[in-house]
């Protein structure tokens, strides 16, 4: 199957943005905000994001990553996977606006694993969840208070994020 | 990954995934709440033919820590240590529904029977069995070196080029076998120090450097030098003279502890002999990683448990 571009480079950057502007305005200021990206690629999306805030209002958003390989429901029916680092900045995420970042909201049960290991760290003040492409077929009651991009798709579809950090091109494809 | 038998069995990879892994299982000892769910519902028993102290607890709270549910299972003193007993208590255990079998056996091969006689269906874990191998003991010797050398930037290294010493019983020693498979797969150089009296018949075909002085060895300036324990429970001919001998020509007192370099890791997998192998001096000063070898016991066997249960079952 050809797979076909959804997001241009300047497409994401602009998604970025505005979801940056967004997580500002419904948090009334960058004040105790936590960008907790999950990975590999909602690592990288978290980092960009807290750079553009920074720009808006500079000294917001911490950023850290949160590993969910643990807490996934589905381990036993796939080969053992390797987990990633968890990173969670000096401050802790007590009493903090978390934001879990992700590139792709499709099932919803990494965000259910992620919100099981965020309760075995702290006690967040709240979380709200951003992804770049939401592409449908919850299986969970879970939405995302930010996104860059609804995609609706068929379940047999694949979305590919790709970005420059790790991947030779910047793009969204489906195939 | 089905069992974990021998060291010999792990790739260069293989190990620095399990590496890997138990750096993310570390991260969780500093958390307020210890635990994963991740094998919430799972079976651990614990099979400890042979006395231990902190391999038994260490695995004890590597399952905990990962939600499984732990049977402690202590055979000393029974008659159980005979082949058919075990199967008959190989076979309860897969009745009870195990699912992973942590065996320790003072006969060299008792877990590999256990993982190939069909007897339970459960992944099985080498703890120490006689002379042959403690795998998850090299490795957090591994682990404890790597994170020496790399501190936070050792995910994903190897241990290419660095030279391990090991001194003392390598004769009966599982650990110093496990260490010299899992230490050369990883770029490792491991040389055995020893009384003759104290080493193999034959090491033909082992990627080892042999030597008697251990003078010689400390000057050499090795990274590690691991020292091993005189196994007074195996101790069943005259191997050294007395204990105050072999102490002033294999002993690491605090005089040859001095002459390494600064950066040498002083190891002991423990019990240690204070006096015997080791000085307190050695065993105490700033070189010695005994106490993190521990610490990173819990670590590494968490990871060990998480490879072997987590997955779907490989047929």
């Amino acid at each position: 199957m050809t797979a076909r571009q959804v997001l241009q480079q300047a497409d994401i950057a602009r998604a970025l943005t505005r979801i940056s502007h967004e997580i500002l305005e419904s948090n009334r200021g960058s004040s105790d905000l936590v960008l907790l990206g999950i990975p590999t690629r909602g690592v990288i999306l978290a980092k960009r994001i807290a750079a553009i805030l920074d720009s808006i209002e500079p000294g917001a958003g911490t950023v850290g990553s949160l590993d969910v390989t643990m807490y996934r429901d589905d381990l036993a029916k796939n080969p053992t996977r390797a987990p990633g680092p968890t990173e969670i900045p000096a401050g802790g995420i007590d009493g903090k606006t978390v934001i879990l970042v992700d590139d792709v909201l499709y099932s919803g049960r990494t965000i259910r694993a992620a919100l099981d290991a965020l309760s075995d760290l702290g006690r967040p003040r709240a979380v709200r969840l951003a992804a770049l492409v939401d592409r449908g077929h919850r299986e969970l009651p879970i939405r995302a208070d930010f996104v860059g991009k609804n995609l609706p798709t068929a379940a047999g579809e694949r979305i590919n994020v790709r970005l420059l950090e790790i991947d030779p091109v910047e793009e969204v494809t489906i195939e | 990954m089905r069992h974990l038998l021998s060291t010999k069995d792990l790739t260069r990879d293989a190990a620095i995934a399990l590496l890997d892994t138990a750096e993310d299982m570390a991260d969780v000892a500093d958390r307020e709440v210890k635990k994963l769910p991740t094998l919430r519902g799972k079976t651990v028993v614990n099979l400890f033919f042979e006395d231990s102290t902190r391999t038994r607890v260490s695995f004890e709270v590597a399952a905990k820590r990962l939600s499984a549910d732990v049977i402690t299972f202590s055979a000393k003193g029974s008659s159980v240590s005979k082949g058919e007993s075990l199967k008959d208590t190989a076979q309860t255990l897969a009745a009870m529904g195990a699912d992973a079998v942590v065996i320790r056996h003072s006969a060299s091969g008792a877990p590999r029977v256990l993982a190939d006689s069909g007897w339970i269906d459960a992944g099985i874990v080498n703890a120490g069995d006689g002379t042959h191998e403690h795998p998850t003991q090299a490795l957090l010797d591994a682990f404890t070196i790597r994170k020496r050398l790399h501190g936070a930037a050792s995910r994903g290294r190897d241990l290419d080029g660095v030279t391990v010493t090991i001194v003392g019983d390598i004769l009966h020693s599982r650990v110093a076998r496990s260490n010299l498979w899992l230490l050369t797969a990883l770029g490792a150089h491991v040389n055995f120090v020893a009384p003759a009296t104290l080493l193999p018949v034959s090491t033909e075909g082992w990627p080892v450097e042999l030597s008697y002085d251990l003078d010689e060895a400390v000057d050499a300036g090795p990274d590690v030098i691991m020292m091993l324990r005189i196994q007074g429970e195996r101790m069943n001919a005259a191997f050294f003279p007395n204990a105050r001998e072999y102490s002033r020509q294999w002993g690491l007192d605090d005089e040859r502890v001095a002459r390494l370099p600064a950066a040498s890791i002083v190891m002991h997998p423990g019990p240690m002999n204070r006096g015997l192998e080791i000085s307190a001096g050695a065993a105490d000063s700033p070189r010695s990683a005994v106490l993190e070898q521990v610490a990173n016991g819990v670590s590494t066997r968490m990871a060990v448990l998480y490879h072997l249960l987590s997955g779907a079952v490989e047929l």
